[in-house]
């Protein structure tokens, strides 16, 4: 056999929503999506292939999960910030009619509220809670503080013995000083800040376990199979094959599901005590206290351009809470290359829950901040402050998009002068830009079967977290064999296929599609060559189309899907596939533009519309893509207008752990949003699910300055801040 | 939810009987009740459904005007034809609260009796004041949706959206119990924390709202609720406001104005309708009444913007329900 061509690539692995980059060997196969023109499926708008399952409630959820004999678990949860752990009493809960197994050597200390302090499986939810309501739990408390600003004080409360300020991360480059201090530069100095925020998945964190002697299957409402089976294997002592996770469906996931979590050996470790299987799904409490969310920062930013509008220097000093050890880092200065910077970052420790990551980590933090800052610097340079970002910004890509977003939405009829309308109800734009990688990695083996009868499928074990993971899966296969996408059955979500990594990261798309399609081209040259010898003709001149196979030597030779599969003989084929770095790529570029109304005399921000461009290379699901571009878009909303985690300093409890007053928005807050796929001829493909989240929140807040010439510098925008900007309070 | 016994009366005058027993709660539409039982904030030991009793499911007129039972429903208001003809302010009040889901099964009884959502008040971990603690946290606490005008020691806010429409219509309110009915005006069924701290009405134990009534407007009498809120699917109201107006040759002879969210009471202004009658309704008598309605009033530290924020609600559904396009 010839020597195999080898390729070193940098390919990007996810680990609990941290994206590291790495370098590896791969084989380098020629392998081409090829013009989407051509294409029946990819790059078309398809409409998901489990759409229907989902909306007539067939689809089974984790949640919907129910085994003979499944037991119900809840666990009791801190009430207090911080405090020690004296004595825990379960003699009660242990008597209660249908408790089956209990546990409570989780910790001896609690620094949050809502952490874990023990648990009851039981023949009922209600048996479950009434059993947890009988333990009796004996708490010294601790002095606490949940406020970084106050946690910064050298009075603060201990959180950790090491104290409460972690790291400084000094970055320099350039001459900041000498740039800041030039005759020629404008300079502009503001504090922004943004909330923590929550992830609010539609269906909560959790999992139902079954045992089966020493095997353990795992339902878990998960964004990553494997890494939930690591998790448990590592944490109950067992080896990853003894483990099995399955998720057929999920409702979302955000990067606060990653592993298998805290529940999750609870749950495994009940299941194995009671010898039933045990359902544990979290509340929505638990999921606002437990389950994470992504951290707030304040920005103190000073930043400088030269009077033609050059950005030369920029300096931040920035701080936040991940809770008691979590870090709270944006990446600054964000998206315009700035030659002098200087940043240095603080990690604040409260008794909070830990962060998690949240669609693109840091980055919509770092859009608000560094978008705010690039438009007020712009309105004192006096220029537009598109044209100001154009000038700035390197990317083809988005130079392109940014022609198109100021088209679509009339850009030239913003304020040249913020807040220059009249009347109470002003109207304003502004606009914000995206960056992601969405670059993929190795790791991916899928396996493509055609049975002799005709029948295809494709299993991998990955998940699709909403986003349509399963569709494209589906469809690259139809399109390498010319069929509809009805008669490829997609396997995915089951350990038990083969490995392919978390979703997150955006890194799905581009590690699974081209790994699917090297496992679908493989499968389609080993059927020609069977067609090849029965019909005599060149496997290079057969063609895969409508579910027939065409001789296209003008022989007119034909077979039918069917009659081809018969070929194969009783075992059919199968075969593998490997992630091909050829047919994929990285860095996306994106920009969004908002058109809001502020009612000078109520605060009130209404967003009347917004567009939002995208680019993700070689597309393969329109549809889903602009789905995508939605769905960050209200996500983006929310950000800008209502989210934030509210924690009371006097009880160091959250005052919003629910959907009530934790602010989300519904159908009527959702604004007109135009949704437009770039198309970027690369011929790679490339992830896109969290870019659309990161401008939206920047673009209104943008949009706001436009519309009433005063700066809202913290999120939310609520009311109360805009009245206080126009100074009615 | 901790376990109750469920009781089923046929009869208004078995439920009084079963409410005035110690650790019983009474259930409508349960749309507050369920979700603070499941809280832990409420644990009743019997819980009566008053959905059962005869009589209590009509909207009928009479000669003197409407009378609304307590277990219609917010959706059956919002819909109701006459309702949206001549009592304008209940029915966009009824229109506003919440969800379709919670407004097709969420009882007018319970909008008017559903407890405060003060956040400290409904976490069943903080014994605050109104719960027999010894404070209020709202006071130092986050009060960004308290109360502006409050005579202390507690500074909720009423919730309800149709309480102030109601009041602003002049409605009464038929009350059971085990001495027989009483009818009072709505406005004295609310209380202020200083009169009662434990709960928000005339209320006693074993007593329930049968009946609400509201006399027919006088002719030429026009009126609106106006609800501004953080968001416009299914959140609270940051301040609201309903107005009655009794309009004659375009003067003002008689107006009603009651602010929501302002207050632990749907608060009644006189100062802002004593500056509109006798008035021509103008942009500058209806910013002058919005001015009026909160002329009193003593912010937290966080909540400063409702009294801007009330001003300009109170001149907008003056205007709106004179007709006047803003």
């Amino acid at each position: 056999m010839p020597q195999q061509k080898m390729k070193r690539v940098k390919t990007t692995i996810t680990v609990n929503g941290e994206t590291r980059e790495v370098e590896i060997e791969v084989p380098d196969i020629e392998a081409q999506w090829g013009d989407p023109k051509n294409m029946r499926w990819l790059g078309k708008r398809i409409v998901r292939i489990d759409g229907a399952d989902k909306v007539t409630g067939r689809a089974k959820y984790t949640y919907d999960i129910r085994l003979p004999g499944m037991l119900y678990a809840s666990i009791l949860r801190s009430p207090y910030p911080h405090a020690r752990i004296r004595s825990i009493d379960t003699s009660q809960a242990e008597k209660l009619p249908g408790v089956k197994a209990v546990i409570a050597d989780l910790t001896r200390k609690v620094n949050y509220v809502g952490e874990e302090v023990a648990a009851v499986a039981a023949v009922s939810e209600q048996v479950a809670r009434d059993a947890l309501r009988l333990i009796k739990v004996e708490y010294e408390p601790l002095p606490f503080v949940v406020d970084p600003e106050t946690a910064r004080e050298p009075s603060a409360p201990r959180v950790t013995p090491q104290g409460n300020v972690r790291g400084d991360n000094p970055r320099e480059r350039g001459d900041v000083d000498s740039a800041f201090s030039r005759n020629d530069v404008v300079v502009h100095s503001a504090t922004y800040s943004v909330p923590a925020r929550s992830h609010c998945c539609l269906e909560p964190h959790g999992l139902v376990c079954q045992w089966q002697g020493d095997k353990l299957i795992a339902w878990a409402s998960t964004q990553g199979i494997f890494s939930v089976r690591d998790e448990l294997a590592g944490a109950l002592g067992i080896p990853a094959s003894s483990v099995r996770v399955i998720c057929e469906h999920m409702g979302g996931g955000f990067g606060s599901k990653f592993g298998a979590r805290v529940e999750g050996v609870i749950c495994a470790r009940l299941a194995k005590m009671a010898g039933a299987p045990v359902k544990l799904m979290l509340d929505r409490d638990e999921e606002q206290l437990a389950t994470g969310y992504g951290p707030g920062v304040t920005a103190k930013v000073k930043i400088a351009a030269t009077r033609a509008g050059r950005l030369i220097a920029w300096e931040s000093e920035t701080y936040g809470t991940g809770g008691v050890w979590g870090g709270a880092g944006v990446p600054l200065p964000y998206i315009y290359p700035v030659p002098n910077v200087r940043t240095r970052h603080f990690d604040i420790s409260t008794n909070i829950g830990a962060s998690t990551a949240l669609r693109a980590p840091g980055h919509p933090q770092a859009s608000f901040i560094m978008e705010s800052a690039m438009d007020d610097l712009a309105y004192k340079l006096g220029v537009d402050p598109l044209e100001f970002r154009m000038k700035n910004d390197p990317n083809p890509v988005r130079q392109a998009e940014y022609r198109l977003g100021a088209e679509r939405i009339g850009w030239e009829r913003r304020n040249r002068t913020p807040g220059a309308g009249s009347g109470t109800i002003r109207r304003g734009i502004g606009m914000a830009s995206a960056v992601w990688g969405g670059g993929g990695g190795a790791g991916s083996r899928p396996t493509v079967r055609i049975g002799s009868d005709g029948s295809v499928e494709v299993r991998l074990g990955t998940q699709d977290l909403g986003t349509g993971t399963r569709t494209y899966v589906a469809a690259i296969v139809a399109e390498e064999l010319g069929l509809d996408i009805k008669q490829v059955k997609a396997l995915i979500g089951d350990t038990d296929y083969g490995y392919s990594g978390a979703s997150g990261g955006s890194t799905t798309t581009a590690s699974v599609a081209p790994a699917v399609k090297m496992a679908a081209m493989g499968a389609k040259e080993r059927l020609l060559a069977a067609v090849s010898q029965r019909l005599q003709v060149n496997p290079a001149d057969l063609l895969l189309a409508d579910g027939r196979v065409f001789a296209r030597n003008g022989s007119e030779k034909s077979l039918t899907w069917k009659q081809a599969c018969a070929l194969l003989g009783k075992e059919g084929i199968e075969v593998q596939g490997e992630w091909n770095p050829n047919l994929q790529g990285s860095g996306v570029a994106g920009c969004q533009f908002a058109e809001v109304e502020v009612d000078t005399e109520t605060g009130k921000v209404r967003v009347v519309r917004i567009v939002a461009i995208q680019d993700c290379g070689q597309v393969m699901n329109r549809l889903a893509v602009e789905s995508q571009i939605y769905g960050g878009v209200i996500q983006g909303l929310a950000m800008a207008l209502h989210e934030q985690r509210l924690y009371d300093q006097q009880t160091g409890r959250m005052l919003n752990a629910n959907l009530e007053e934790y602010k989300l928005p519904g159908p009527l807050d959702i604004p007109d949003i135009e949704a437009i796929v770039y198309d970027n001829p690369t011929g790679k493909v490339s992830g896109m699910g969290e870019p659309p989240v990161i401008p939206t929140a920047a673009a209104i807040g943008n949009a706001v300055f436009n519309a009433i010439g005063k700066r809202i510098h913290s999120l939310p925008i609520t009311p109360a801040k805009v009245l206080e900007a126009l100074g009615k309070v | 939810m901790k376990a109750f016994v469920y009781h089923q009366p046929k009869t208004v005058a078995d439920a009084v009987r079963l409410l005035a027993q110690p650790g019983t709660l009474a259930i409508a539409g349960g749309q507050d009740l369920l979700g603070a039982m499941k809280d832990g904030l409420f644990e009743p030991a019997h819980v009566v459904n008053l959905k059962s009793l005869p009589g209590l499911s009509e909207i009928r007129e009479t000669s003197g005007g409407l009378q609304i039972g307590a277990l219609i429903t917010l959706a059956e208001i919002a819909e109701h034809p006459v309702i949206r003809r001549d009592y304008t302010a209940l029915a966009e009040a009824a229109e506003s609260v919440a969800t379709p889901q919670i407004r097709n099964v969420g009882t007018i009884g319970g909008n008017l009796c559903q407890r405060p959502r003060c956040w400290y008040f409904r976490d069943p971990h903080v014994h605050c004041l109104k719960k027999g603690g010894d404070q209020c946290y709202a006071v130092r606490g986050d009060n960004r949706y308290h109360a502006i005008i409050s005579p202390g020691p507690c500074y909720i806010v009423h919730p309800s959206d149709c309480a102030p429409a109601l009041v602003a219509l002049g409605a009464k309110v038929t009350i059971a119990g085990a001495k027989g009915t009483r009818t009072l005006a709505l406005k004295d069924f609310f209380q202020m924390p200083d009169k009662n701290l434990k709960g928000e009405n005339v209320l006693q134990k074993g007593e329930v709202i049968t009946h609400i009534q509201i006399p027919k407007p006088p002719v030429g009498t026009r009126s609106t609720y106006l609800k501004v809120r953080e968001k416009d699917s299914f959140d609270w109201a940051l301040v609201s406001a309903a107005v009655a107006l009794q309009l004659q040759g375009g003067v003002c002879r008689q107006a009603v104005v009651v602010l929501g969210a302002v207050a632990p009471i749907p608060y009644e202004s006189v100062e802002s309708a004593r500056a509109l009658v006798g008035k021509a309704i103008t942009a500058q008598s209806a910013a002058l009444a919005g001015k009026a309605a909160v002329a009193n009033a003593t912010p937290l530290e966080m909540n400063a913007y409702k009294v801007p924020m009330a001003e300009a609600v109170v001149k907008r559904a003056v205007l709106a329900a004179a007709g006047i396009s803003g």
